[in-house]
């Protein structure tokens, strides 16, 4: 069991989400000993060394073959292991996402596919490296729970609810090495839960992974201008908690979500699903990429260049307030 | 002859095949349905262990269907052996059926797991090879792949792991027709030399007629090397069985009139009793 204090997630947010993943996995791993943690040829970069030395009968590596990789994790989730499977997030959500979709959605196999590195922390490794539409293919196939966590703290307790959640998963990684760090102390995580972190009559931001700390951010320097914002960490993509949702609309005038995925199909069209037939559905503000495959730099110079900051966040919720 | 059980056993399959397409009324994928028919009387009737009683038995062998649009020869199987009944298999492509043109993963029908686009089927029953290893279980693992479903880059990825993790209790194997949805292979996609092939990726491959039962009982029961994946490419003939459909591409997906029915139970009948006698 790996404890949250503010001191842990300080050293595990220079860890960054990669290596607390590996640390995560080799945690739990004695707990579950029909665990199996299944990698096409990046184990070492997705934080799986320690746990591929400490367990080698609990890990496979396929070789750089991903559509291979998600049909022998459901093999062996069909014999009763529980499998993760891991990659980059556009060799598993969009090389492999029929595999996916035939294996954990038709068939429902109880295999987590964990997406490392989604969004753009891959910086300039570039776009095919990139994990932009992830979500929105993930999320149209039936039967998939797709968990996007906030933070490092965040994963660890999204992998240990994984692996006792009975059911195939898509869960996507963000951020990088030295990412922030929004939780500090242990929290009830429930898959389909939002937590809510921050109270706003004003407008509410509903966020996921990287873009948690920075919806808070942008809440501190709308406070800043008189402006009380709500953030909601929906770290559950689907099934989406409509009950947050609904609380929402009853106290706020304004929804903006945001996150580290392209508009179309994420976050915010999860939310637009659910707001828009309804009576008491309220204005709503997609923030997250463009439909463009940004221009390369690192991580954080991207995340400048796309708004995807504190400051820009909060500047165009005041526009979309004022408009 | 040696074995007449089993060749009964794919004569009545055939029969089924024939009565139930025609039932149905509707299209239905004959010809690769009775190109595997043999093999599938061999598999059900003999190698494979499984307990119709109990079709979800801890250790019974696992069959997987890679080419799902082979439901024509799997259901019959499934019936000649007692784990569905006439009445489940007389609902074949009703409209809410458990029988529909590809198979979905039922396990108190026997079917182990949902199939129809190809090149998944190998992958799974890897996993679930390396599952038995693991556990120190003693089930076989069988999927059935077509050659044209060969094309496929997936499943080459996964010759490539299981001759990899040496996986000696699965066995592969290609209903090799030579034909493929729209015409021959040859003109399309052909996997040549599809033995050596499998055996360069590192498999233990051999030829069998796909439509001897004496030579596919062999085969099956050969001893083969540990340590080793097993593939049996079996040659066989599209349409086998009707001779009006052997080898004639116009059969792959189709409706089989009054007239195709009567005419193809004629043509079955005279097979069965040239059969019966020899």
């Amino acid at each position: 069991m790996m404890e949250i204090t503010p001191r842990s997630a300080r050293q595990w947010s220079r860890l960054g989400s990669r290596g607390i993943f590996g640390q995560a996995i080799l945690s739990i791993a004695e707990d579950h000993p029909e665990m199996m943690v299944l990698s096409a040829d990046l184990g070492n970069s997705s934080g799986l060394d320690r746990f591929k030395a400490t367990y080698p009968d609990q890990f496979l590596n396929t070789g750089i073959a991903e559509q291979n990789m998600i049909g022998v994790a459901a093999g062996l989730a069909k014999e009763g292991y529980t499998v993760f499977a891991t990659s980059f997030a556009p060799f598993i959500a969009m090389r492999a996402s029929e595999q996916v979709r035939m294996n954990l959605g038709y068939m429902e196999m109880n295999v987590k596919a964990v997406a490392i590195g989604s969004g753009i922390a891959m910086g300039l490794l570039g776009n095919s490296h990139f994990g932009i539409e992830d979500v929105a293919v993930m999320r149209s196939i039936p039967n998939l729970t797709v968990v996007s966590p906030a933070d490092c703290a965040a994963i660890v307790k999204t992998v240990e609810a994984a692996a006792r959640f009975q059911g195939p998963m898509y869960i996507r990684l963000t951020g990088t090495a030295n990412t922030p760090v929004v939780y500090t102390e242990d929290f009830p995580f429930e898959i389909g839960k939002a937590v809510p972190l921050r109270e706003g009559a004003d407008v509410a931001l509903v966020a996921c992974g990287s873009m948690v700390h920075a919806a808070l951010k942008a809440a501190e320097a709308l406070a800043e201008q008189g402006l009380a914002a709500a953030v909601l960490d929906m770290h559950t993509l689907k099934p989406l908690d409509g009950a947050a949702l609904d609380a929402l609309m009853a106290t706020v005038p304004a929804v903006v979500t945001v996150e580290e995925h392209t508009v179309i199909g994420g976050l915010g069209s999860a939310v637009a699903e659910y707001m828009a037939p309804r009576a008491e559905r309220v204005r709503h503000l997609a923030i997250g990429l463009p439909d463009i495959f940004v221009k390369t730099g690192q991580y954080e110079y991207m995340l400048e260049q796309q708004g995807l900051v504190g400051p820009a966040i909060a500047s165009r919720v005041r526009d979309f307030l004022a408009a | 002859m040696n074995h007449p059980d089993l060749d009964r056993m794919a004569a009545f399959m055939r029969r089924k095949i024939l009565d139930v397409s025609f039932g149905c009324g509707l299209t239905a994928h004959l010809g690769g349905g009775l190109s595997m028919v043999d093999v599938m009387a061999v598999l059900y009737g003999r190698v494979l262990r499984l307990d119709p009683n109990n079709p979800r038995w801890e250790d019974r062998d696992r069959f997987i269907l890679s080419k799902g649009h082979g439901v024509l020869g799997f259901y019959p199987a499934l019936l000649a052996a007692g784990i569905i009944s006439e009445e489940v298999f007389n609902t074949f492509q009703a409209d809410g059926s458990d029988l529909i043109a590809h198979p979905v993963m039922n396990l108190d029908l026997g079917i182990e797991s949902s199939n129809g686009s190809l090149g998944h089927g190998l992958s799974m029953a890897i996993g679930i090879a390396l599952a038995a290893r693991k556990k120190d279980k003693a089930f076989k693992t069988y999927v059935l792949l077509g050659d044209g479903e060969c094309n496929e880059g997936a499943v080459w990825e996964a010759v490539m792991l299981a001759a990899q993790l040496g996986l000696d209790g699965l066995t592969a194997v290609i209903d090799h027709n030579k034909l493929q949805s729209d015409g021959e292979s040859r003109d399309i996609l052909q996997v040549r030399n599809m033995a050596a092939r499998f055996a360069a990726f590192g498999w233990h491959a051999v030829d069998v007629d796909g439509h001897d039962i004496d030579a596919l009982v062999a085969a099956f029961e050969a001893p083969a090397p540990a340590g080793l994946p097993r593939v049996l490419v079996a040659h066989t003939i599209k349409g086998k069985g009707v001779p009006f459909m052997e080898n004639d591409n116009a059969w792959h997906h189709k409706r089989l009139t009054k007239a195709d029915h009567e005419a193809a139970l004629a043509a079955l009948g005279e097979t069965v009793a040239a059969e019966g006698a020899s």
